[in-house]
Formats: structure tokens, C-alpha cells, sequence
């Protein structure tokens, strides 16, 4: 195959993969558009084998094979909840993949038709390529453990945010010096391993010192930052190899993250600086713990129930605590008792509920609610004035009317404006402070009746009532 | 002017272009498909495979080719599991056909 023909094959995938994201427009495109994908990523995989035809191709079978056969057991066997987890590790496979791709090409330049040494402005781009592959290894992983919660045995881990003294310096030195060793591979006349594998090793621990700072409500916005950084990568490595399909695609996926970033951002009226740096969550339990007894009005499931049952409207605001209790289900039977009572029922989601962008909503597809019940943020918050009872199940700074207050640290953060409503039923497991360590107003309404209790128990005993 | 284009800048403007086509792809993505369009980016940016491929294929097998190797397990991880598990959640938002009890107000 000439080179001609191999870059209008790839031409011809790179188009698929931007219908792949086009058809995420709709539910009812996307599921050709994800065979879009699945196109483009045959051809641009059978065009580089037959380049490659001569070569160990039988290795790269048995590679693909071992490789496709845990992908597609991960894929089958994991949970909804646990998606946030599993998005990050694959991030982390492509930042992995990048790295190791560019020590095959310091290595060997010629396997990927290039000057044998690199020049010098493939260098350069290969130091991007690299550095940026590196970090999102090592801060994917990180964001891993987590979203895992492996934090209980590893404090690396802990969804609190991690942070020391001098920590930003560090990082600002770390990066400095990263680059220095990246200019001398650029300048460097031959292989020039030793910086090469400095800056590469600075990048892997740098991966590693930006993600622990940042704390668990602010993972959507991580986990966008990293979907971004391993689109960049691909497209760092595309560069120095002059691939254009690897271009176009580390673009797209690239931009794709970096506008998740920003809407995430925005749905939390943070900067995106603010957010990388961390520390947000440090007063938690401190902020708590003082100030006045204020006394809550706390109710039974039996109680929610009958209120709900003698309502016209009911709004259902999910939370990151129905994902911990995997109540999707439960409060899928709940809302269909409720609408054979007569009670309309609809959902309302905002967008940095959960754990990562769109996490609420794929949990209430796999309880196969109908997704006309289910509303985003702008589109139901005039609702609210007129609906008799808000069921809040394990949120709390989305519907923090604090966020209206002049000098409160969310102000101006957009809330679901859940107050407006008749009645509120709040479940959570206990008075505890959401994610910011502040204290939420709502609980303390005359109009607002607690139900503590793990979300799934809670909404089980409901559901047993409604009987 | 004469001479023929540096292969980069060629590079660059394919990069420029595909940033604007990405932009507005993405800004016409539903939220509540978010989820699907993350894991969905993780299978495309896994088209980094193809360096991977090329990696790997020297018939003189030295640490380079094996890292190589290890690069195309890595990328088939996600190339397989990013796909399969977009397509297992876009399952689920396939609208139900309406029955009357579900059918709400």
C-alpha cells in the first residue's frame, strides 16, 4: 500500500470518528454512531496491519487479542456505578500507550519511517507527546484509586484532597525542570536518553503530585481534565510520527475534554485553576462541628410515602449518595408506584451531580427510566414553584441555597432551586456536611422533613408503603 | 515562495481543524449522554494503536518492538472496552416502548 492510498484510508476513519461524536447528539443516533466508531477503528487498525504485513504480526495478533479479550470482559462485567472508575483507567492505558510509543521511536525512529536519529522538531513534538501521556498515566491512576475508594488503605488514594506545605512550588519547580530536560532532548544531537527518560520520569510523578490535592466532588472536573489530556497525547504522538488520523482524533477526544472541563467548571461556578489546585474540601468536619444547634424536623419512610402518595407532583433529585447505595432500581419502582397513584414524576439533574458528567443519568437508564422523565438543570428549575414534593436522595451542595448568599464560598455556584417547592424530603445518612464542608439551610426548613438512612433502605421501606 | 510544505505545518493545519470540528461536535452533545461520550473518547483516543502497531512490527524483536507489544495490549484494552461498554450503556437509553402505566403525566 503507497502512502497515498494508507492516508486516505486513514482520511476515511477520521471521518467515522467524527460521526461517532456527532451521533451523541440524540439517544436515537447514538447508537450508530458508536458503530461509526467501531468502523473507523477497524480500518485505521486492518491499513496499519497491512503496512506492516511483513513484520511480527503475529505478535501484535496475540497482543491485540490478550488485550481485547480483558477490555471486552471489563466492558460486560462492570457495574454503572462504578463507570467513573473505569473511564479513568482507560485513560490511564492511553497515557501509557503514548509513553511507551515514544521510547519505541527514540528507540528506533526507522520502524515508524522515520530519519534515523529523530530530527529535531519530531523531537520536540515527541517530548509533548510523551510528558503529556506521562501525566495522564500517573493522575489517572491516582483518580482511580479515588473514585475506587482505595483511600482507606492507601492515603495516596483518599478522596480527601491531599495537600502539604509548599505544595504549588514544588509542582511550578517539578514542571520547570521537566521542561529543561525536554529543551536539552530537543537540542541533544543523537539519542539522547538520559533527559528523554528524566523528563519522562519528572512527568509520571508530576501526573501523580497534581491529582492528589484535588478532592472527591471536584472528580468530574478531573476526570474531563484527563479525558482532554489523553486526546492531547494522541495527538502529540501523531504529530511526531505524521499521522494525521492520530491528529484528528487526539483532537477531537481533546477538545471533547476540555469543554466537559469547562461545563463542569461552570455548573460549580469554580475556575478551572481553582479547581486544579486543589483543597477545597480541607475544613471538612471543622466547619461542622461549630456554631448553633439548629433543630431539624426528621421523618419516617412511612411518612414520606403518605406525603408523596397525596401529591400531585413529585421532582426526584439523585445524588452522588444514590450511586453509593446503588438505589437506581429501587428508586425506579418507587417513581412507577407513584404513577399509578397518579403522581407525576419526573427527575432533575445537575450536571455535577455524581462523580463524573453524566453519571446520574446513565444510572437512571439502567433502571430503564424513560429518559422523558428525566430533566437537566435549566430545564426543570422554573418547575420546582409548582410541584408539591422534591424527594432530594443523596445530594446536597447542588441544592444548597447558601450558593444565593452574598460571601458563602459556593456563591454563585447554579443550584436546582428544590427550596421553591411545597414540601422537601431530604434523605441523607446523616446531618454530616456535603463535599464544600458547608452547611446546607434547606435541612432546616419548616417545609423540609429529614429521612436519614442509606438511600437504597430508605427507598425500599418507601416503596413497602406505597403498598 | 517556493519549495515544498514542511510536513509539520501540513500537521498543524490538520490540528487546527480537527480542534474546530471537535469544538462543535461536542457542544451539540446531549448531557445526559456525557457519560457515553467520555468512554466513547477513551475507544477513539486508543486509535493511538496504530503508533503501537508500528512499534511492534520489526522483525528484529529488541526492547523497543516489546514495549511496543505492550503498547497494542494496552490500546486493545481500550479499544475493545471503551466500545463495547459505550454501546452497553447507549443500550440502555433506547426508549421503551410507552406502556399505558408508564406513561406519566
Amino acid at each position: 500500500m503507497s502512502a497515498n492510498q494508507l492516508t486516505l484510508w486513514y482520511l476515511i476513519a477520521s471521518v467515522c470518528f467524527i460521526l461517532a461524536l456527532k451521533g451523541l447528539s440524540s439517544p436515537t443516533t447514538a447508537r450508530r454512531g458508536n458503530l461509526f466508531g467501531v468502523i473507523g477503528m477497524s480500518i485505521a487498525v486492518l491499513t496499519t496491519l497491512a503496512v506492516v504485513a511483513r513484520g511480527r504480526v503475529d505478535l501484535i495478533l496475540i497482543a491485540m487479542l490478550v488485550g481485547g479479550s480483558v477490555g471486552a470482559i471489563v466492558a460486560r462485567r462492570v457495574q454503572m456505578t462504578q463507570m467513573p472508575e473505569l473511564v479513568a483507567a482507560m485513560h490511564s492505558m492511553v497515557g501509557m500507550a503514548a509513553v511507551l510509543i515514544a521510547i519505541a521511536v527514540v528507540n528506533n525512529p526507522a520502524a515508524f519511517g522515520e530519519h534515523d536519529p529523530l530530527p529535531a522538531g519530531n523531537r520536540l513534538e515527541l517530548f509533548i507527546g510523551t510528558f503529556v501521556g506521562a501525566i495522564t498515566f500517573s493522575g489517572s491512576v491516582i483518580a482511580f484509586g479515588k473514585l475506587a475508594g482505595l483511600g482507606k488503605k492507601f492515603r495516596l488514594f483518599s478522596s480527601a484532597p491531599v495537600v502539604f506545605k509548599g505544595q504549588h512550588l514544588l509542582n511550578l519547580a517539578l514542571a520547570l525542570v521537566m521542561i529543561g530536560f525536554g529543551v536539552a532532548f530537543f537540542l541533544a544531537p543523537d539519542k539522547a536518553w538520559t533527559p528523554f527518560l528524566v523528563m519522562t520520569a519528572i512527568a509520571f510523578v508530576l501526573g501523580v503530585l497534581i491529582i492528589i490535592p484535588i478532592g472527591g466532588a471536584d472528580m468530574p472536573v478531573v476526570i474531563s481534565m484527563l479525558n482532554s489530556y489523553s486526546g492531547w497525547a494522541a495527538a502529540g504522538i501523531g504529530f511526531s510520527l505524521n499521522n494525521s488520523m492520530l491528529i484528528v482524533a487526539g483532537s477531537l477526544v481533546g477538545s471533547s475534554g476540555a469543554i466537559l472541563s469547562y461545563i463542569m467548571c461552570k455548573a460549580m461556578n469554580r475556575s478551572f485553576f481553582s479547581v486544579i489546585l486543589g483543597g477545597f474540601g480541607a475544613a471538612e468536619g471543622s466547619a461542622v462541628a461549630g456554631g448553633e444547634q439548629k433543630t431539624v424536623r426528621s421523618g419516617s419512610a412511612d411518612d414520606a410515602a403518605f406525603l408523596m402518595a397525596n401529591a400531585e407532583s413529585v421532582i426526584i433529585v439523585p445524588g452522588y449518595g444514590l450511586a453509593v447505595a446503588r438505589a437506581q432500581h429501587a428508586v425506579k419502582e418507587m417513581a412507577n408506584k407513584l404513577i399509578e397513584k397518579g403522581v407525576s414524576v419526573r427527575y432533575a439533574i445537575h450536571p455535577v451531580a455524581g462523580r463524573m458528567p453524566g453519571h446520574m443519568n446513565v444510572l437512571l437508564a439502567e433502571a430503564e427510566v424513560p429518559y422523558d422523565q428525566v430533566f437537566e438543570m435549566d430545564d426543570i428549575n422554573n418547575e420546582f414553584g409548582n410541584t408539591d414534593v422534591v424527594l432530594v436522595l443523596g445530594a446536597n451542595d447542588v441544592v444548597n441555597p447558601l450558593a444565593h448568599e452574598k460571601g458563602s464560598p459556593i456563591y454563585g455556584m447554579p443550584i436546582l432551586e428544590v427550596a421553591k417547592a411545597r414540601t422537601v424530603l431530604v434523605n441523607k445518612r446523616s446531618m454530616a456536611a456535603g463535599y464544600a464542608g458547608l452547611d446546607n439551610p434547606l435541612f432546616y426548613m419548616d417545609k423540609t422533613m429529614m429521612v436519614f438512612g442509606d438511600a437504597k433502605k430508605v427507598v425500599e421501606d418507601i416503596v413497602k408503603a406505597l403498598d | 515562495m517556493s519549495g515544498t510544505v514542511d510536513p509539520t505545518i501540513i500537521n498543524l493545519v490538520v490540528f487546527v481543524l480537527a480542534v474546530f470540528v471537535g469544538y462543535h461536535v461536542i457542544w451539540n452533545v446531549t448531557p445526559a449522554l456525557h457519560t457515553p461520550l467520555m468512554s466513547v473518547t477513551n475507544a477513539i483516543s486508543s486509535v493511538i494503536i496504530v503508533g503501537a502497531i508500528l512499534a511492534a512490527a520489526p522483525t528484529e524483536t529488541d526492547f523497543g518492538s516489546i514495549l511496543g507489544v505492550i503498547a497494542v495490549a494496552l490500546a486493545s484494552i481500550n479499544v475493545a472496552g471503551g466500545f463495547l461498554v459505550t454501546q452497553r450503556m447507549l443500550e440502555m437509553f433506547k426508549r421503551k416502548q410507552p406502556k399505558d402505566k408508564e406513561s406519566g403525566k
